[in-house]
This record gives structure tokens, C-alpha cells and sequence, in this order.
């Protein structure tokens, strides 16, 4: 049931379409990456269940973007163990999608067939037409499948992004600081966005973020990183969706500040 | 109060009339605007050639050059020798241009390539093609072979240069992107890398439209028993210099058609691009 996948080219994303794969878990034990004699990644141990929804925060640099990146397939780590678990019992690797900062949208493509892209290559017209419909009217933006991302808003762009990577219904959802480009309205809208396709669609979800109110607010559980190790890994024990200005949220956020703050001081 | 009220929306409706009425001159004297300068020069030349200020045997009157057009085109004259250097053209582009595109492709994704040929074509970029003229009509003779050989040499370094500056040029983030989302390298190329090359590709069309005719004119007369620069070389030993001055606005006119033309491909390949959009 748990695969390795180090020994596989994990770059070869599935044909989503076809192979509608559930949430997935995730097991990371000892897992090093250094750059040359820079050593971003010392040992990390971290269990993920399926359908988790887990918040890595940090300081620059503090190794998170190589995390994730390692996660994609993007990066080979140095050390240590990666394993996928589906939850169906499904062998084979799960679909694993990333949304990035940039939008990274095609600019020569529609939205309509920016958002195929993520459904792979071979798959039947019709089947590709339904898909991307659906997608597109989960996100709120049907009306503009025809045009070009050139016309759409910075908050737009990226709900196209995260329509590309829901498309092929993903086991796996990475966020690289998804929503540290927009401001603060959108921002606020987003995540309630990213939240409620969470629970509809129920991916597991690691979002890398620099912004401590956003991981209180979206995730079950919240890692703190700090010159590659795990400094602080904080349960989140609060329904979805969390409302904002909550002061028991706001106390949680202290502490993780405290903890990031501290450790910079240390 | 209200006399000064009143005062105030006379005054604004007087400007909004004055406004417009200069609006509207200034649209229809824009468009003449570019046609003034023309007129006027072929206008006095006109009136030189006709009060006889200007010799014929150096410059023909527009009218002559007009005359010449007729004669030269009933006679099945310039169409043949029309068709004759736009297909001269096209075979050297499509030769030129197929080989710069594909080799700037190759250097623009593979590394072990461009170390292998990139030195080289920037070394031989420098040379200018022209002087290969005698080089050229010694291996080839006037025949076909030289003007093509000329002609695609012509094209092969600004359709390049601007390929591989393209591909290059491609945003790094889009081709992670194509990875990640699982692209065969062929789709990544159809899909991100050719479309992402594809505003600079035509840059590099464009320049090389302008050495196209260049270069053909400098091939046909030197080296040629047909086309434009033929009939041009062949006109200047009768001293027929209405047919001179006529081969010079046929190569005018060819030019700017084939810049109409690439601006049209431009606009419809680069629709997606705001600085496409009207």
C-alpha cells in the first residue's frame, strides 16, 4: 500500500482524468536536502493523514519552498524518505498538483484551456469540455473562459491557477504562498475559497505561507520551521469555517508568532 | 446668484462647441498627413520634368515611369519578372529561415548543441553575405543556385539570433510549470516554448524580409538573366531610366507588401498579447 517514490521519476503527473484518485497521507522521515555545503533541510519527521490540511510556516530561507519542492518531485532530496499512502488502497502515486505564487498561467491559452493543462494530455474533448465547465463554475469564474488571462485581476489570474491544479482532482494539493501577491481583500476571499473546495473536494492540502493569521485561520495543524528543522508543530482544533477576529485563534497565532520570533532571536 | 450661475454654463457650453469643431478638423487632417509629403515631391518633379529643369536622361517624369509601368506590363514583361523575384525571395526565405528557425530552436534548448554550433554561426553572422558574391558566382554561376545560396545565407542569421534569443527568453517559471503538470517535452514545446519564442521569432521575421529583397536585388544585378534587377541593369545599358525609376517602385511596393503582410501574421499570432490588442 505505501509506495516509495525516490527510485521514480515523480515528474510524469498522472492522467488525472481517468484515475480519480483520493486524498492521500504523507510520510517524511529524515528527510535532508543541502545545496553544495548549504544544508536547507537537517532532518525532518512529519506524518501528514489524508485529508489534512497542514500550514508550514518561517522566516526566508528557512527551508519550507525546498519542502514542498521536494514534495512535487521539483527536487531530489539528499537523505531520508518520502512515502505516499493513498487512502483507497490505491498502488500507484498520487495525484499531486501545486498552486504557485505567480499564477503562471499561459498567456497564449484561454482560461478555458489554461485550466485543461491541468488535466494532462489524451484526454477525450468532451470529457476535457465537462471538466474544465465544472471547475471553472466552482471557482466563480464560468464567464470568463473565453478570455484571455491578460484581462483578468491579479485574484482572478489566481483562481485560475487553483482551477488548473482542482481540475484533475488531486490527492495531494501544494499551496507555495498561494495568495502572498494579492491584497487584502482578495486575500480574505481567497481563502475562503481554498477553504470551502477543501472540504467539498477533501485533498490533502500542505500550504507554505509567510503570514501566521492565514495558516490560523486555514489549517488543521501548523508546522514552524526553522534553518531546516521543525521547531513547533501545533494542532489547530477548530471547525471549518473559522470566523476572523476570533480571540482563541488570535492566542494560537501569538504563539507561533512567539515561536518564529524566539527562534530568530536564538 | 443665479445671474452668475447662468454666466457659468454659457461659458462651459461655448468651449464644449469650440472643442469639438477642432476635433473634428484635426481627424481629417491627420489622415492627409502622411500623403502630403509624397504628393508634393512627385508633384514638383512632375513640374521640373515638364518646364524641363530636370533631364530626362537622368531622371524620368512620374508620368514616363507611369507610361513605362503600362508598356512593360501589357508587353508580359514586369509580371514575368515579378514572379520571377518573388519566388527567388520565398525559396531563399523558406531555405534561410527553416534553417536559422530549426538551428535556434536547437541552441535555444540544448546546451551540448549550441556549445557545439552557437561560436561558429556568430562568427560566420559577421562576414557580410554580399561579400560572397564572387565566391558565390564562381561555385554557382548565374544560375538559380547562387541568388537562392545568397538569399537563404541572407535570412539564416537574423531568423537565428532572434529564435534562440526566444526561446531563451521564455519565462522559467511557465516551463516548470509544463513539467510539474506533467508535459511531454513535445507538448511543452507546442504547448509553452514555441508560443512563449513565437513575439521575437517574428521580430526576427521582419528583419529578415528587409534582407530578402536586399539581398536579390544586389544577386539579380550582378548575376541574373531575369527578374526586377535584371530588368533594372538591363534598362540602365539602353538608358531607359523611366524603367529604372519603375523597378525601384515595384521593389517599394513588394517590400512594403511583405511587411503588411508579416504585421498581419504578427497581429494574428500575437492576439492573446495586450500590446496586440487595438
Amino acid at each position: 500500500m505505501s509506495v516509495t517514490v525516490l527510485d521514480r521519476p515523480r515528474r510524469e503527473a498522472r492522467n488525472a482524468a481517468s484515475q480519480v484518485t483520493g486524498a492521500a497521507a504523507i510520510h517524511i522521515k529524515g528527510l535532508e536536502k543541502s545545496f553544495g555545503s548549504n544544508r536547507v533541510l537537517r532532518g525532518i519527521d512529519l506524518d501528514i493523514p489524508a485529508g489534512q490540511f497542514v500550514a508550514v510556516i518561517g522566516k526566508s530561507g528557512c527551508g519550507k519552498s525546498t519542502l514542498l519542492r521536494i514534495l512535487m518531485g521539483l527536487e531530489e532530496p539528499t537523505g531520508g524518505h518520502l512515502h505516499f499512502e493513498a487512502v483507497d488502497g490505491d498502488d500507484t502515486q498520487p495525484n499531486t498538483r501545486i498552486v504557485f505564487q505567480e499564477p503562471r498561467l499561459l498567456p497564449w491559452l484561454s482560461v478555458a484551456a489554461n485550466v485543461a493543462v491541468g488535466l494532462g494530455e489524451g484526454v477525450p474533448h468532451d470529457l476535457l469540455r465537462k471538466e474544465t465547465v465544472s471547475v471553472l463554475s466552482e471557482v466563480q469564474l464560468s464567464e470568463k473562459a473565453g478570455e484571455w488571462p491578460s484581462s483578468l485581476s491579479g485574484g482572478q489570474k489566481q483562481r485560475v491557477a487553483l482551477a488548473r491544479a482542482l481540475v484533475s482532482r488531486p490527492g495531494i494539493l501544494a499551496l507555495d504562498e498561494p495568495l502572498g501577491a494579492l491584497d487584502a481583500l482578495t486575500r480574505i476571499s481567497m481563502q475562503e475559497l481554498l477553504n470551502s473546495v477543501w472540504r467539498e473536494l477533501g485533498f490533502t492540502a500542505v500550504l507554505v505561507t509567510h503570514d501566521v493569521g492565514e495558516a490560523v485561520h486555514l489549517a488543521d495543524r501548523v508546522v514552524v520551521l526553522d534553518e531546516g528543522r521543525i521547531v513547533l508543530d501545533l494542532a489547530i482544533p477548530y471547525p471549518h469555517p473559522r470566523p476572523y477576529g476570533n480571540s482563541a485563534l488570535a492566542e494560537l497565532e501569538g504563539q507561533l508568532l512567539a515561536a518564529i520570533l524566539g527562534e530568530a532571536r536564538g | 446668484m443665479s445671474a452668475f450661475d447662468t454666466s457659468f454654463v454659457r461659458v462651459v457650453s461655448a468651449r464644449r462647441t469650440r472643442t469639438v469643431k477642432v476635433a473634428g478638423q484635426g481627424i481629417s487632417f491627420q489622415r492627409f498627413l502622411p500623403f502630403l509629403l509624397p504628393v508634393v515631391v512627385i508633384a514638383a518633379w512632375q513640374l521640373g520634368s515638364s518646364f524641363g529643369w530636370i533631364s530626362t536622361r537622368i531622371m524620368p517624369s512620374p508620368a514616363a515611369v507611369v507610361v513605362a509601368f503600362w508598356q512593360t506590363t501589357i508587353s508580359g514583361q514586369l509580371p514575368n519578372n515579378i514572379l520571377v523575384s518573388a519566388g527567388r525571395a520565398f525559396a531563399g526565405l523558406l531555405v534561410g529561415g527553416s534553417i536559422g528557425f530549426l538551428l535556434g530552436i536547437a541552441n535555444g534548448v540544448s546546451r551540448p548543441s549550441e556549445q557545439l554550433t552557437d561560436t561558429t554561426l556568430q562568427m560566420l553572422r559577421t562576414i557580410p553575405h554580399l561579400a560572397m558574391v564572387p565566391l558565390v558566382i564562381l561555385w554557382f554561376g548565374i544560375g538559380e543556385e547562387s541568388k537562392l545560396f545568397l538569399t537563404a545565407l541572407g535570412v539564416l542569421f537574423p531568423i537565428y539570433l532572434n529564435t534562440y534569443h526566444g526561446v531563451r527568453n521564455v519565462d522559467r517559471g511557465l516551463i516548470e510549470m509544463g513539467r510539474v503538470y506533467g508535459m511531454s517535452n513535445w507538448t511543452l514545446f507546442r504547448k509553452v516554448i514555441f508560443p512563449g519564442a513565437l513575439p521575437s521569432i517574428l521580430v526576427g521575421l521582419r528583419f529578415a524580409l528587409g534582407i530578402m529583397w536586399l539581398t536579390l536585388i544586389v544577386a539579380e544585378s550582378i548575376a541574373a538573366s531575369s527578374g526586377i534587377g535584371y530588368m533594372a541593369n538591363n534598362a540602365r545599358e539602353f538608358g531607359m531610366t523611366d524603367v529604372v525609376v519603375l523597378t525601384l517602385v515595384i521593389y517599394a511596393i513588394l517590400g512594403k507588401f511583405a511587411d503588411v503582410v508579416a504585421r498581419a501574421i504578427e497581429r494574428r499570432a500575437l492576439r492573446w498579447n495586450p500590446a496586440y490588442q487595438n
